[in-house]
């Protein structure tokens, strides 16, 4: 026998998983939530997630050619998927160059600079976006109305449901005379109403969520925790005092609880190793949400909670430990 | 049927591909040469005794057991001791081999070769480990532990239950199912007699409800014996790892090393294949000198189960099944999951030779490493608790106080994290080379 063997050590055979299957599935995932904020907000939102996409690839390219001399890991999708979270984020009638620039922080300072995919410790879309919020305040937090005319890049802004509560109750405004102002709860639900490209409608995102649960991409414990520990909290708080706090259902179907439950918090890069690590996590986010969004300067807390669980993991990681077989 | 069982925490689910479970077991023709090394079983070499020149006959000692941990061994055919040499076996180091050439099929007179089965069983509890250490008895699932220690229960412990292994979690073989399907009767009078030296009166045989046929035989002919219990256990690979099958089956833990083994929660596990071979050594006064092995792969062009001499070349049971496939990439001495890759098929068939697995090449060739992406499909997948990213990265950064602190010796190399790894890291593998730099850290401590 004159055939070369191949000698390598256990196991022989792999389960047919990759990255890029994984990115897919999260990208797949999102088209949804992407289909109806088109519906919703017209082709500026297509524009914006278009851009940001094409622009994270870019940056992802041109960064590993010229700056690292390294190879090149767009293959893998994961600057698509941090892409569209980005967009996803975003006010659908942004300028285009802000969009670029969002993409430039989240790619270059959020995962380049750390080393690239799996060494970031922060959601590279959310750096993007909070840098964004805080240089743009203004043009961050004018949200366009749901379109009539589809094809019209002129969108009417006005403040999101969040932003009406938020506002009305520094005016020291009963909640229950705020909510005449705010879409009922269905349509928050469908998603017919102002806000982030992708955080519009709570049954698109479930749908995405479905679909990832049942792919096995993620596992229930980060979306579930969280979402249950914002209406747990706000539900206190909403028993404690009715006319100073908004019910927990308008906390879980308004902002960005959803789309960062679903798909910000369970980026696998920057959340905990082990299911109770997950756990841990995803409760502190809700928290962090409720109290951000209650009493903080913000109406919306999401994306900072995320960001400030992330810099939490390393620590989540050492505290909460799998239960070593025998001991 | 009652519910099936499994172990709580981790596993995988290869394709299992178990082509060759319809084939009979075949006996294999005697081949020109065998190779026996004296080295086929876990704990110190055996010494041989017979030199150059010698006449042999089948099952005559030839090399003997040096230590408590060690085994005898037997020729398996009849003929001339040709060479004493030093051959490559599947570990890659050389080790010394009893070259024999062989002349016909004379067996040793005492020995009872007919295939009546005989049920009664004339001897007494501490005759049962004399025999097994005399007749060369080690396990046959793959780790060849010598039998006769595990019957040498220390007077400070305690066996509450005996565990047969028929679980065969590897994918692709077929050995032990075929075993249990055409020897049943005779592995549940070797769990008796393993029972009886064990001075214990309860047994389990699991079994992966992948072989319900395997399960429904045992489950009727154990009803005439009793304290034999048949449990069908889940498709869930390592669901064969001892730990994993005591815990499944009894619900115990075996605390982790260096203190744990089996009989520290009053359990002893054997494969199916060591309850037959016990059988053959008791009843019909057979030492080791075949057993059953799996020739299979994808490609392969007749996969099969034969009953082959130990000390056949591996090539001879390559032939029998219509030779190497074309598209050929890799040779595995076992499974998949744990076997080895072998560079020859030279190497002959030991007492742990469970099966032969051919990979084809698309097969073989691994994927490019990615970096960590974090998913913790590695945590979720290790049976046994531990953090294969976290022990990979201590490892390469030769972190060892710290990877011993995260009970990297408790790893049991089930392949499980690597297999399961979307970036395709080469968790176990930076794991086993860490493993046995804390095992050597701990052994000069002491």
């Amino acid at each position: 026998m004159n055939k070369l063997l191949t000698i390598s050590l256990s196991p022989h055979i792999f389960k047919k998983d990759s990255v890029n299957k994984i990115m897919l599935g999260v990208i797949i995932a999102m088209l949804p939530a992407f289909g109806v904020s088109i519906y919703i907000f017209g082709v500026g939102a297509l524009k914006i997630t278009v851009l940001a996409v094409l622009s994270a690839v870019l940056f992802e390219y041109l960064i590993q050619k010229f700056l690292l001399k390294s190879g090149s890991t767009i293959n893998d999708y994961s600057a698509v998927v941090t892409g569209m979270l980005l967009a996803f984020n975003l006010p659908s009638n942004l300028p285009w160059w802000m969009v670029i620039i969002g993409s430039l922080v989240a790619i270059g300072i959020g995962k380049m600079s750390f080393g690239g995919l799996g060494n970031n410790p922060f959601n590279p879309a959310l750096v993007g976006r909070v840098f964004l919020l805080i240089s743009f305040p203004v043009s961050m937090t004018s949200w366009p109305v749901p379109l009539k005319d589809k094809l019209s890049l002129d969108a009417i802004t006005a403040a999101t449901p969040l932003g009406i509560v938020k506002e009305g109750l520094g005016n020291n405004q009963a909640v229950s005379s705020l909510m005449s102002s705010v879409p009922s709860y269905l349509d928050l639900f469908l998603g017919k109403v102002g806000g982030c490209i992708g955080e519009i409608s709570v049954l698109a995102l479930l749908i995405g969520l479905a679909f990832m649960l049942y792919k096995k991409i993620i596992t229930w414990h980060i979306p579930i925790t969280m979402v249950a520990t914002v209406a747990t909290f706000t539900g206190i708080l909403w028993v404690f005092n009715p006319a100073k706090f908004a019910d927990p259902l308008f906390h879980i179907l308004t902002g960005g609880v959803m789309l960062g439950a679903i798909f910000m918090a369970t980026d696998m890069v920057t959340s905990p190793m082990t299911k109770k690590g997950m756990v841990v996590f995803a409760f502190m986010i809700g928290i962090l949400t409720v109290l951000i969004r209650t009493f903080g300067a913000y109406p919306e807390g999401v994306s900072f909670a995320i960001l400030i669980a992330n810099a939490f993991v390393p620590l989540i990681n050492k505290f909460c430990k799998p239960k070593r077989f025998g001991e | 049927m009652k519910k099936t069982k499994t172990f709580p925490k981790g596993g995988v689910h290869p394709k299992e591909n178990k082509i060759s479970s319809l084939k009979p077991i075949e006996k294999l023709d005697l081949p020109e040469t065998v190779i026996i090394p004296v080295s086929q079983h876990i704990g110190a070499p055996s010494k041989t005794i017979v030199n150059v020149g010698d006449k042999v006959k089948t099952g005559q000692l030839i090399a003997k057991a040096a230590g408590f941990i060690s085994a005898n061994i037997h020729s398996s055919v009849s003929g001339e001791v040709i060479k004493i040499d030093l051959i490559e076996d599947p570990s890659g180091y050389k080790k010394q081999a009893i070259i024999i050439k062989v002349e016909g099929d004379d067996w040793v007179e005492d020995i009872d070769l007919s295939e009546d089965i005989k049920k009664d069983i004339n001897v007494e509890a501490t005759e049962i480990k004399d025999r097994v250490l005399s007749l060369g008895i080690v396990g046959l699932g793959g780790a060849t532990f010598p039998s006769h220690v595990k019957l040498s229960v220390p007077e400070s412990k305690k066996v509450d239950y005996l565990i047969i292994n028929g679980v065969e979690c590897e994918p692709y073989l077929t050995s032990d199912h075929r075993l249990m399907l055409e020897r049943g009767e005779e592995i549940l009078i070797g769990t008796q007699i393993l029972l009886k030296g064990l001075r214990i009166n309860k047994a389990f045989i699991g079994i992966e409800n992948n072989k319900p046929d395997a399960i429904k035989h045992l489950t009727e002919l154990a009803k005439n014996y009793n304290g034999i219990e048949i449990i069908s256990l889940k498709v869930q690979y390592p669901q064969g790892a001892e730990k994993q099958l005591i815990k499944a089956i009894t619900g115990r833990e075996v605390p982790p090393p260096p203190r744990g083994l089996p009989i520290d929660v009053g359990c002893v596990v054997h494969n199916v294949g060591t309850a037959f071979a016990v059988y053959e050594a008791i009843q019909k006064n057979k030492p080791l000198v075949d057993r059953v092995v799996t020739l299979t792969g994808k490609q392969v062009k007749n996969p099969s189960n034969y009953l082959v001499r130990i000390g056949t070349p591996i090539a001879n049971l390559v032939e029998a099944s219509g030779g190497l496939p074309q598209d050929t990439g890799k040779i595995i001495s076992g499974g998949p999951m744990m076997g080895r890759a072998i560079t020859t098929l030279d190497m002959p068939v030991t007492k742990g030779t469970s099966g032969v697995t051919v990979i084809s090449e698309s097969e073989s060739t691994r994927e490019t490493v990615l970096n960590c992406i974090r998913c913790g499909r590695c945590v979720e997948a290790c049976p046994t608790g531990l953090e294969p990213y976290l022990l990979m990265a201590l490892s390469e950064k030769n972190l060892m106080e710290k990877a011993e602190q995260e009970r990297i010796v408790s790893c049991c190399e089930c392949g499980c994290c690597a297999f399961t790894c979307p970036s395709r890291r080469p968790l176990l593998d930076y794991i086993r080379l860490g493993k046995t730099k804390v095992m050597n850290i701990m052994r000069r401590r002491q």
